[in-house]
Formats: C-alpha cells, sequence, structure tokens
C-alpha cells in the first residue's frame, strides 16, 4: 500500500476526524486532508486529486451516501475508493451502500484495527 | 415502555466506551428518574423514532468525560470546552447507532436524529414524550454517568 496516497477523511463531527487522522497517522498514512460534510468534500474532489474517501454517513447537508452516489456519477471521481464509516450499522444501510458501490464499511464504534484491516482489502 | 428496549441501550454504552475510549463501564440498577435535573455536566441527548418514539441522554459527570475524551484523543483534555462537547455528541450517536442496530434485530425499527450537547453546572435534561424516564447510572474508574432513556410506549 502506497503510505502516502491522499485520503480524504470526511465526518461532520470533528471528535471523528480527529480520531480517524490518529488512527491513519498510526497506521503511517503521511497525506491526510478533512472535509466536515459530504459538499465541501465535494469541492474538495473536484478542485484537487484524491485517492482514497473515508466518509461518514449522517451528514447535515450532503450525507455520505449521497456523496457516494454523486461521485459514482462522475467519471472523473467514479474510480476513488470508498470506505463508509457510521453509526449507521442496520443491514438496510449496509445494502444501500453496497448498492450505490462503497469499496467497503466500517460501523462506528471501531478500532485502529478494524480499519487497517478494511483498508488492506479496499486496496489488497 | 417496552423493558426490552432499555437493554440494548446498557450494551451499546458499554461498547462504544470500551471501543473508542479503552475503558470499561459498570452498569448500577436501573431507577425510574421523577426530576429533570442532570446527574452529570455534560449531556447528550437524541431523538429517537419508529416503533416508539422517545429520547435518550447520556449525562457525564465532569471527570468521568475528561478521563473517556483523553483517552479517545490519546490527549490530556483538562476542562469541558467546545471539544468535549463535540466528543459527547458523537458519542451519543454512536450509542443510538449501535443499540438500534440491535433493536432491528429483533425487529424493532428505528431512525435517529441529529445529537444535541448540554453543558454546564447544574442544568436539566427534558424528554420531549411523556413516558416514564428509566435512568441507568455506570461507574467507571475516573468518574461516573447516567443513561436516561425515555420512549412513549
Ligand atoms: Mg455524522
Amino acid at each position: 500500500m502506497d503510505m502516502s496516497m491522499r485520503i480524504l477523511v470526511v465526518d461532520d463531527f470533528a471528535t471523528m476526524r480527529r480520531i480517524m487522522k490518529n488512527i491513519l497517522k498510526q497506521l503511517g498514512f503521511t497525506n491526510i486532508s478533512e472535509a466536515d460534510d459530504g459538499s465541501t468534500a465535494l469541492e474538495q474532489l473536484k478542485s484537487s486529486k484524491f485517492d482514497m474517501i473515508i466518509c461518514d454517513w449522517n451528514m447535515p447537508k450532503m450525507t455520505g451516501i449521497e456523496l457516494l452516489k454523486t461521485m459514482k456519477a462522475d467519471d472523473d471521481l467514479k474510480n476513488i475508493p470508498f470506505l463508509m464509516v457510521t453509526a449507521e450499522a442496520q443491514k438496510q444501510n449496509v445494502i444501500e451502500a453496497v448498492q450505490a458501490g462503497v469499496s467497503n464499511y466500517v460501523v462506528k464504534p471501531f478500532t485502529a484495527e478494524v480499519i487497517g484491516d478494511k483498508l488492506k482489502r479496499v486496496f489488497g | 415502555m417496552d423493558a426490552l428496549i432499555i437493554n440494548p441501550f446498557i450494551v451499546a454504552t458499554k461498547n462504544v466506551l470500551s471501543t473508542m475510549a479503552f475503558i470499561d463501564s459498570k452498569p448500577g440498577k436501573p431507577f425510574l428518574k421523577k426530576d429533570n435535573a442532570a446527574r452529570g455536566d455534560v449531556t447528550g441527548i437524541i431523538g429517537i423514532t419508529g416503533d416508539a418514539n422517545g429520547t435518550i441522554a447520556v449525562t457525564f459527570e465532569e471527570l468521568s468525560i475528561l478521563k473517556i475524551v483523553s483517552n479517545m484523543f490519546g490527549e490530556e483534555m483538562t476542562e469541558l470546552n467546545n471539544e468535549i462537547a463535540d466528543a459527547v455528541g458523537e458519542l451519543t450517536n454512536m450509542i443510538s447507532g449501535q443499540a438500534r442496530k440491535e433493536l432491528a434485530e429483533v425487529g424493532k425499527v428505528f431512525e435517529g436524529a441529529i445529537p444535541s450537547v448540554v453543558m454546564g453546572k447544574d442544568h436539566s435534561i427534558i424528554h420531549i414524550t411523556n413516558g416514564p424516564k428509566v435512568a441507568i447510572p455506570f461507574g467507571t474508574e475516573a468518574g461516573n454517568f447516567t443513561i436516561e432513556v425515555c420512549f412513549d410506549r
């Protein structure tokens, strides 16, 4: 895995962005950006290149699932791996994300180990 | 209120705190709460709708939440501030999500709203629905917190 890949962490809660950034640094990743909503993430995706999105589901303006669907409909963005990290753990949510083309799915709460594992699976 | 609704919130709370903050918490005996006074100094509250409608609140004593968030961040937190409030909101979110998952597995489907957080000594917790308020006190090595569950049926 390329440890200098550009990762965009998207969550409306600063707490979760901070925990995720800590974990990614702990795993050895060096190039991490953040966004607080799907809409601000989309702006960043359009202005610079990312190799991986780690994204929350529930956010006020544009949700993670809306961002995923928007990316999949955009030829420039549809191939960027998308890891959904959410407290929404019900089956219907997982199914909807899989149908929309999510690369993998993590349920909050999570450990650093789980994040490392899922990233390996996405890039393995 | 259906007693079976309460247990998933107890399990979810223990699980969220042990996974995200490496803190072991022990639930005490649930009791019916008659007043609105918060037992803690910072409270996360979230509306839940579906099979029944209600709210859950998680209220932390200052020392317990400072320790919990310090562990979550790997960094010493020393005062109740916006970072603590944000963390309490997200903890409440995760507890609601985990509990709703368990409830969905036994056929009770709920949706969670976006949490709000109240901070300060001697604040109140108002549950919007008119059901009984079941409170469950928890102890940790660093202080106590209480969850309150209130559903209309
Ligand atoms: Mg969120």
